[in-house]
């Protein structure tokens, strides 16, 4: 099926003269693009501004839905805890990783390609089978408790994903575990291409090792910053089977997060109008914060 | 640069520490995976036991089944629409390409709730391509994009030494661009057969038919009925990871490229 057929002649211009054939080959690509990411996105926006619950008829609501996403407790809460989860998915893991890369980029290590290679591990590995893991963990039987025994610490042993207070840190430290391994390996990526002869001089002048830190290393990694940010901050709002898998939401509406929440509306509650507006804000706020990233990171400017 | 003995140790010691850290909860699936408990036998025969008693054998054929489609139909209409965009100029293409890049970052909660309904009166809800179509779509958001950057930065002395050759588009796309570009296309397949290996939201929702699930959901609700002990829920998490593992020890270099600078930088 070749869109084309051979030239006969050879046409004028430069090879990026402009040219209808390009529809040709984009036209595939768009049209199950179309069909199954954009046409669903209008959809939703469209639904969002029904009162629906799946089966019979729809009414028109206009805004309702999004000020209910403003308004209603639970949902307020939801994406409360997703800022917390960006506590956990983000901002902690940039810190370690930074420091982490920073010590290791400071000496030559031997090993460096394998100690790569596991800490990266977990971003291929299903959010699933990590779920199943950390349940395991958190377990009332499960090894932090068992741990926490053997230390002495018996006082502190508890269901951690069934603890009012403590669910939700521990669903954020299984985030923790997944991206610091991502973040260090971007940050060391970074710093490997700052230029030693920064170092030395700033060691002529005096410099120790966090002052090398501020004024050398933290400018020259803005750009992996960035990038580490838009990444962990994204994962952190799309976190859906982590909470699926182990706790559901609770205890209570504990650990219930924006993409939780639109499933749960969606398909258990069947408040579909509610679950698209929930959908679509969660867009915005993703695009926004990318947006915002991006700007104040990389440019320094608000 | 020069450090002292006590740091080079002390360097060590972080990278063994953290590294035990990222290793850990891994390592007790896969210890636990070995376990013996009631309805386990103990050892390898566990694998055996999931893959049969808990359906494991029809999840990672189904899951199989969706990626392959997935990668091979989004490798293809990626690579030509990445084509168009990069090395052809044509009117609307920066329209076109900003409306791939919404693809990119748009999460799957946006438009599952659409898409479910609206698949369910076509009654293409509880098949496969229900799965597979909407992850096409994501997987080509991102092709798109990456093989773009990729034709863009190819050399235009080749395109247009070809070109002067009276070679068709279609065959300098297929003989010179795409040989040139197999790192690249290598880099696209290993992530969206991550992606769709690993995708757990639109098989939960498009899917009821016990038959239909993917290796994920299979075990998530394998997790939920079978609670008679740790063993074999284990046992089926590793066969759930293993695909994946595996061609990321093999291809590791493609997953962190790829992964690190997909991240959208516009």
């Amino acid at each position: 099926m070749a869109p084309s057929s051979p030239p006969r002649r050879r046409r004028p211009g430069p090879p990026g003269e402009p040219r209808a054939i390009a529809w040709v080959y984009v036209a595939p690509a768009l049209l199950v693009y179309g069909a199954f990411l954009l046409y669903p996105l209008v959809r939703s926006v469209q639904i969002s501004f029904y009162d629906w619950d799946g089966l019979t008829l729809g009414t028109w609501v206009g805004f309702d839905n999004y000020v209910e996403v403003l308004r209603d407790e639970g949902l307020r809460a939801a994406f409360g805890h997703a800022l917390v989860l960006m506590l956990f998915f983000a901002v902690i893991p940039l810190v370690v990783g930074l420091m982490l890369a920073a010590i290791l980029d400071r000496a030559k290590v031997h090993g460096l390609g394998f100690f790569r290679t596991v800490v990266f591990l977990p971003q291929v590995v299903a959010m699933v089978v990590v779920a199943v893991a950390w349940r395991r963990i958190y377990a009332p039987d499960g090894t932090l408790n068992s741990f926490l025994q053997a230390v002495g610490l018996d006082g502190l042993t508890r269901a951690w994903l069934g603890d009012y207070a403590l669910a939700l840190p521990a669903v954020g430290f299984v985030g923790t575990w997944f991206e610091t391994g991502l973040v260090t390996v971007l940050m060391l990526a970074g710093m490997g291409q700052i230029d030693r002869g920064l170092y030395e001089a700033a060691r002529l002048d005096g410099a120790g090792p966090v002052r090398e830190f501020f004024s050398i290393t933290l400018p020259a990694v803005r750009g992996e910053i960035s990038v580490a940010l838009t990444l962990t901050v994204i994962a952190a709002l799309k976190t859906f089977d982590l909470v699926y898998v182990t706790t559901k939401g609770g205890p209570g509406n504990q650990t219930s997060v924006p993409s939780y929440e639109v499933y749960h509306r969606a398909f258990e509650l069947g408040q579909v109008g509610l679950a698209s507006a929930i959908g679509v804000s969660l867009t915005i706020v993703i695009f926004a914060i990318s947006f915002l990233i991006t700007r104040i990171v990389e440019r320094g400017e608000p | 640069m020069r450090i002292s003995r006590g740091e080079q140790v002390a360097n060590y010691v972080i990278l063994g520490l953290f590294a035990v850290f990222a290793l850990y909860p891994i390592l007790t699936i896969v210890v636990a995976a070995f376990g013996h408990d009631e309805g386990a036998p103990g050892g390898p025969a566990n694998f055996v036991t999931a893959w049969d008693v808990g359906h494991f054998a029809t999840y990672m054929r189904t899951s199989l089944l969706v990626s392959l489609i997935v990668v091979v139909v989004a490798t293809l209409l990626s690579i030509m629409s990445g084509y168009a965009l990069g090395a052809m100029r044509f009117r609307g293409s920066t329209v076109l390409f900003y409306l791939f890049l919404l693809g990119i970052m748009m999460p799957a909660e946006a438009i599952v709730v659409p898409l479910y309904f609206d698949l369910r009166s076509v009654g293409l809800t509880d098949t496969i391509w229900a799965v597979v179509l909407p992850q096409v779509a994501q997987s080509v958001a991102f092709g798109t994009f990456w093989l773009r950057t990729y034709f863009r930065s190819s050399s235009r002395t080749i395109v247009e030494a070809a070109r002067l050759d009276g070679a068709s588009t279609w065959r300098i796309l297929w003989q010179v661009l795409v040989p040139l570009a197999r790192p690249a296309i290598t880099t696209l397949i290993v992530l969206s057969f991550m992606w769709t290996w690993n995708e757990f939201l639109i098989p939960l929702v498009m899917i009821t038919d016990e038959g239909l699930r993917t290796a994920p959901l299979g075990l998530a609700f394998f997790q939920g009925q079978y609670t008679q002990g740790f063993t074999l829920l284990a046992a089926g998490a590793v066969l759930v990871a293993l695909p994946v593992v595996i061609a990321y020890l093999f291809l590791q270099r493609h997953f962190i490229a790829g992964m690190l600078e997909g991240a959208v930088r516009e």
